[in-house]
């Protein structure tokens, strides 16, 4: 045992056993030698021939990248035989550059008959103190892992959502009023903001380190990603993949660990990340687009998401504005048919979205039953105008790559695509301007995208079209637009007067036509419920104006069936439900089953009145909170449907029954929660009143102690008296005689 | 509910007080003057002229005979009720900030303010009545400053020598006047200066606001909060309604931040929350500033509100607000 800084040493010390606490604190001593290598394969020679081999090695290593000198190289030499042994030491200088030559080296056809096998030094002294014998390996206890999606087998059929507030997160059920609770409640499980997947499998909460899923009823930790300083993230549709952005370029420190969950020297610099979701696993880094061009674009915002998905999470698709659109293929992330497509002046595209049949058929034909071929992937792109060539739309099939259809568009100030969520119609929202530059329009073309050729319709508008959406799964959309001269320029207390205007397919022209526009209102956000009909127009950001409007497209035509065009006059069947206000509301949006509308303003925005509110589909308050330092609404998204579609028809058949059953149990419930408050009050005040006896125990000892006359004043309330008082005013009086 | 709008004051109220037959409505103002109403018609019967300073604070006895004034001029006034003359004035080195009558209205206890050098103090005054009023003694009885954070409003309690404090950390306490030591504290009472205590009818349990939004009820003896109301706009006031299970509540948003809201943001409003069940049951609107002050007529027929905007708003219920039963037959003791 050394002796430390002079320390007086204790015999005694020797009679302790050490040995577990040298052990313990024991430092692996090989540090110096993490700079040799260990070359074998190498000929064996005599002594004429070792300075030839010496420097043809030397020069070997140097040829790969690794330059040693002949004095680096340690021959050991077998003196019975007086030949080298057959395998060299050699000094690189330092660990870097011996793991560079491991993996430069190894494997290296020295000549014809030699190759070498190179190894660090210190692996060969641990493989060759390694334990012999075997040992079996132990089996890990199988764990099974809780269901991601049990939260679906709920016997009320609730849904969820998170909030986040101050430092807390939480998870809520939402149902009838007596089932809704905190399933989960965590604080400080975020740094940045909550967001769910898709599906609703997973909640990611972002940390400074990087992204962590969780999923399951207890909302155990399911994965991590590395990404410091991770601002944005973004999944793929079928929750496979998962995309996150940091604005600081990724830097990977010398001690950071590897694995193919990490970054790799080769990503630094790059903002973009992609991962596999399931494993953990970096897939590729990209560099921000923007980046490449950097005063031309800092104005604008950068696009997010980034990256976009095809719909069946097959391919994964970046613009670089301007030159070209770059598909990678997914799992391997290469890029598709290893070359771009070169659209030269592109600026934006989106993948056309399936729907629920192009699914059924993707599974059909995974399974090999279906002989038609699924549908395939296609995606739409704009160009804007350049020198002679007009702006144009552009389908393009993929992995096909086939165009589609291509329209020529004039005059061109911006478009925008927006697909129906079945993939049936294709709006591109066109901002012209007139030949003078000075007031700016807008046309709507319609690509119908389900029919032969792609027809495209084109609705002339003379406003500006602020927004658009479509109805989910329908032959409608909405727009809101606007002639306000305000509009471009906002300033604090303007409100924008805006028109909001309902279009349908007409089955028998084949065209859309204008439903009804309801004018001047301030509504500047369409929500549509995601079972489609009903739609909410809000007025969010304002500070003057929270006005919610729920409307009804078919209320008249109580059970509308798929693709049967009602027969009553166009546009009559539109009905307002409701209206209602919440104040400085920063954000809408519907619950996946469409019942709920949840309301809420974000301490993001600003400070007034944080909180959020959940209404009923007719514009019903069913509960509001308002809460300090609120920040976040989300509604957990639901998976796609199980059943098929006979199952749903046979449920739709049969809704009188069920529908029954569910009356009676709500009126169960109401007798339930009154039965519950009443009790409830009752307790209240029995607790009040038993205290208030108390207290008036107290007083009355109080005041005996005090020697004050126990039913004083506060008995005695003097009567009251009454007094009358009679004025008799004299307005006017006149003396008549009377002859 | 027609209010009746008592225009009588240039400035924002501070406080208003009703008598305790509650046919006398007592307000004071930024503007140094203190006017006495009729109640039941709005009438105003006179003035007290005097004060030098932002009147912060009256009360009146329980025989309206004297009133009792603290002003930001440093001095507390006594008054004699019915003629409006001053009888006595007590001059300090701070403002007074708050002053009460003990129930037996034999004692005032003032709180003044913690300024240029001086601490918070409060002073109790025994006065006397043997004669015409004017002779008192210019030395408090009892004279202590509290320890911490300063006291901005207090009562007397129904127990002999205590007085409860409310104190701009937002701690309660239930102070003995004769040492001045705290018998109980309740430190995290509230989260922000407390605004206003009045004592329930009984003087067992009193009602508290804040700055944080929320007004409790405390239990005299042990301090325990019994009651909490939670709203969303920082409160000045808070009252007991007598014979109805109610409490009163009013404020909003900072004046120095009203005027970059619309009224609706401001919630100058006049809240009622049942005093058991914890639920809001009414508002009544009406003021274009904060409420500053609210006071509930001492038989339960109305109540009066003065706010910012320098209105005292007089309210007589309805019938309808005696009748109404909205959580059913359910016997609340006061």
């Amino acid at each position: 045992m050394a002796v430390p800084n002079g320390v007086t040493y204790d015999p005694i010390d020797d009679e302790i056993d050490f040995s577990d606490i040298d052990e313990k604190y024991h430092v692996e001593s090989d540090d110096g030698f993490d700079n040799v290598i260990v070359v074998d394969g190498v000929p064996v020679i005599d002594r004429s021939k070792l300075d030839r081999l010496l420097t043809k090695i030397a020069k070997d290593f140097t040829k790969k990248g690794s330059p040693i000198k002949s004095d680096d190289i340690f021959v050991p030499w077998d003196d019975a035989k007086d030949k080298s042994k057959g395998y060299i030491f050699v000094d690189l200088g330092n660990p870097d550059a011996a793991a560079f030559a491991v993996s430069a080296l190894n494997d290296y056809p020295f000549d014809s008959r030699h190759t070498f096998s190179v190894n660090r030094f210190t692996d060969i002294e641990k493989y060759a103190s390694l334990d012999e014998t075997y040992v079996e390996p132990e089996i890990e206890e199988y764990q099974p892992k809780e269901h991601l999606r049990a939260w679906l087998a709920d016997p009320q059929g609730r849904d969820q959502y998170v909030t986040y507030r101050g430092d807390d997160v939480d998870i809520h059920w939402h149902g009838k009023p007596s089932q809704c609770e905190v399933a989960f409640s965590k604080k400080g499980w975020t740094d940045l903001y909550v967001s769910w997947s898709p599906l609703g499998t997973y909640v990611a909460t972002l940390f400074r380190q990087g992204v962590r899923l969780w999923g399951g009823p207890s909302w155990e930790h399911q994965q991590r990603f590395a990404h410091p300083f991770v601002k944005l993230l973004d999944f793929s549709p079928c929750e496979q993949y998962l995309v996150t952005w940091s604005h600081d370029p990724i830097t990977v420190p010398p001690n950071m660990p590897q694995g193919p969950e990490f970054f790799s020297p080769e990503d630094e610099g790059h903002n973009i990340a992609v991962w596999d979701i399931k494993s953990g696993h970096l897939l590729r880094t990209f560099p921000t687009s923007a980046a490449e061009a950097d005063d031309a674009l800092t104005k604008k915002q950068m696009q997010w998401p980034a990256l976009k998905w095809s719909p069946d999470d097959k391919f994964v698709a970046r613009v670089t504005p301007g030159q070209q659109i770059s598909v990678y293929e997914l799992p391997g992330m290469g890029l598709h048919d290893k070359k771009s497509m070169k659209t030269e002046g592109v600026v934006d595209f989106e993948w056309c979205p399936h729907g629920e049949k192009d699914r059924d058929e993707a599974e059909n034909a995974k399974g090999g039953k279906g002989s038609k071929k699924s549908r395939e992937n296609m995606l739409a792109y704009w160009t804007p105008e350049v020198a002679n060539q007009p702006a144009r739309v552009t389908l393009v099939d993929f992995p096909g790559r086939k165009v589609l259809r291509q329209k020529n568009l004039f005059n061109v100030t911006e478009c925008k695509l927006f697909w129906q969520n079945n993939g049936d119609f294709l709006c591109v929202k066109v901002d012209r301007h007139t030949k003078t530059k000075k007031s700016i329009f807008c046309n709507l073309e319609i690509f119908r995208v389900r029919e032969k050729d792609f027809p495209v319709e084109v609705v002339e508008l003379k406003d500006t079209v602020t927004d658009f959406s479509w109805e989910p799964k329908g032959e409608r959309f909405a727009i809101v637009s606007s002639n306000d001269p305000n509009l471009g320029n906002p300033g604090p207390g303007i409100t924008i007067k805006t028109d909001i205007s309902f279009y349908q397919l007409d089955r028998s022209k084949n065209d859309f036509r204008l439903l009804r526009t309801l004018a001047s209102r301030t509504s500047n956000t369409i929500r549509w419920s995601p079972r489609g009909r009903h739609v909410v127009l809000a007025t969010v950001g304002s500070s003057t104006k929270s006005e919610l409007e729920f409307w009804d497209l078919d209320f008249t035509s109580e059970d509308r069936r798929e693709g049967q065009a009602s027969k009553d006059e166009w546009g009559s069947a539109i009905q307002l439900l409701g209206s209602a206000d919440h104040y400085g509301v920063t954000d809408v949006e519907w619950d996946p089953s469409g019942r709920y509308l949840a309301t809420s303003a974000s301490a993001w925005r600003h400070t007034l009145e944080n909180g959020y509110a959940i209404w009923d589909f007719r514009g019903q308050e069913i509960e509001k909170h308002i809460l300090d330092r609120f920040k976040q609404f989300i509604w957990r998204p639901r998976p796609r449907t199980l059943l098929n579609k006979e199952q749903q028809k046979q449920i739709r058949r049969n809704l009188r029954e069920y529908s029954r059953a569910f009356d009676e149990e709500d009126a169960a419930e109401e007798s339930n929660i009154s039965a519950e408050l009443i009790a409830h009050r009752k307790r209240l005040v029995d607790e009040w009143n038993a205290w208030r006896a108390r207290c008036r125990k107290d007083i009355s000892d109080e005041k005996r102690s005090r020697g004050i006359r126990n039913d004083g004043r506060e008995h005695g309330d003097e009567e009251k008296e009454e007094i009358e008082e009679w004025i008799d005013e004299v307005i006017e009086q006149t003396e008549e005689v009377i002859e | 509910m027609r209010p009746i709008l008592l225009q009588g004051h240039e400035r924002s109220l501070t406080q208003i007080k009703f008598n305790r037959e509650g046919d006398l409505l007592f307000s004071c103002s930024k503007d140094h003057v203190i006017n006495v109403w009729f109640s039941h018609n709005g009438e105003r019967l006179g003035t007290y002229n005097g004060h030098n300073g932002t009147v912060w604070t009256i009360d009146v006895d329980s025989q309206s005979r004297y009133l009792v004034s603290g002003s930001a001029d440093n001095t507390l006034k006594l008054w004699e009720v019915s003629t409006g003359k001053c009888l006595f004035t007590w001059e300090f080195p701070t403002a007074v900030k708050r002053v009460s009558f003990s129930d037996d209205d034999e004692q005032v206890v003032c709180i003044t303010e913690q300024r240029m050098g001086y601490q918070g103090a409060i002073r109790v005054f025994r006065l006397n009545f043997d004669g015409d009023g004017k002779d008192q003694d210019p030395e408090p009885e009892r004279f202590f400053n509290p320890i911490g954070s300063k006291a901005t409003v207090c009562a007397f309690t129904f127990m002999k020598n205590l007085i409860v404090t409310g104190h701009e950390s937002g701690k309660v306490a239930l102070i003995d006047v004769a040492t001045g030591d705290e018998i109980q504290t309740n430190e995290r009472a509230h989260m922000d200066i407390i605004t206003d205590l009045q004592m329930g009818p009984d003087g067992t349990y009193f009602i508290t606001s804040s700055k944080d939004k929320v007004a409790r009820i405390h239990d005299t003896k042990t301090l325990r909060v019994l009651k909490t109301f939670s709203t969303e706009t920082p409160l000045n006031s808070a009252a007991i309604a007598p014979n109805r299970p109610y409490v009163l509540l009013g404020g909003g948003q900072e004046a120095m931040q009203v005027t970059t809201t619309s009224l609706r943001q401001g919630k100058f409003e006049t809240r009622f929350w049942h005093k058991v069940f914890e639920e809001e049951v009414g508002r009544v609107k009406g003021h274009f500033g904060p409420i500053n002050t609210i006071a509930a007529h001492p038989a339960g027929t109305g109540y009066a509100s003065g706010g910012e905007d320098g209105f005292v708003r007089m309210h007589h219920y309805d019938d309808s607000y005696f009748k109404s039963k909205p959580y059913g037959d359910l016997e609340i003791d006061e």
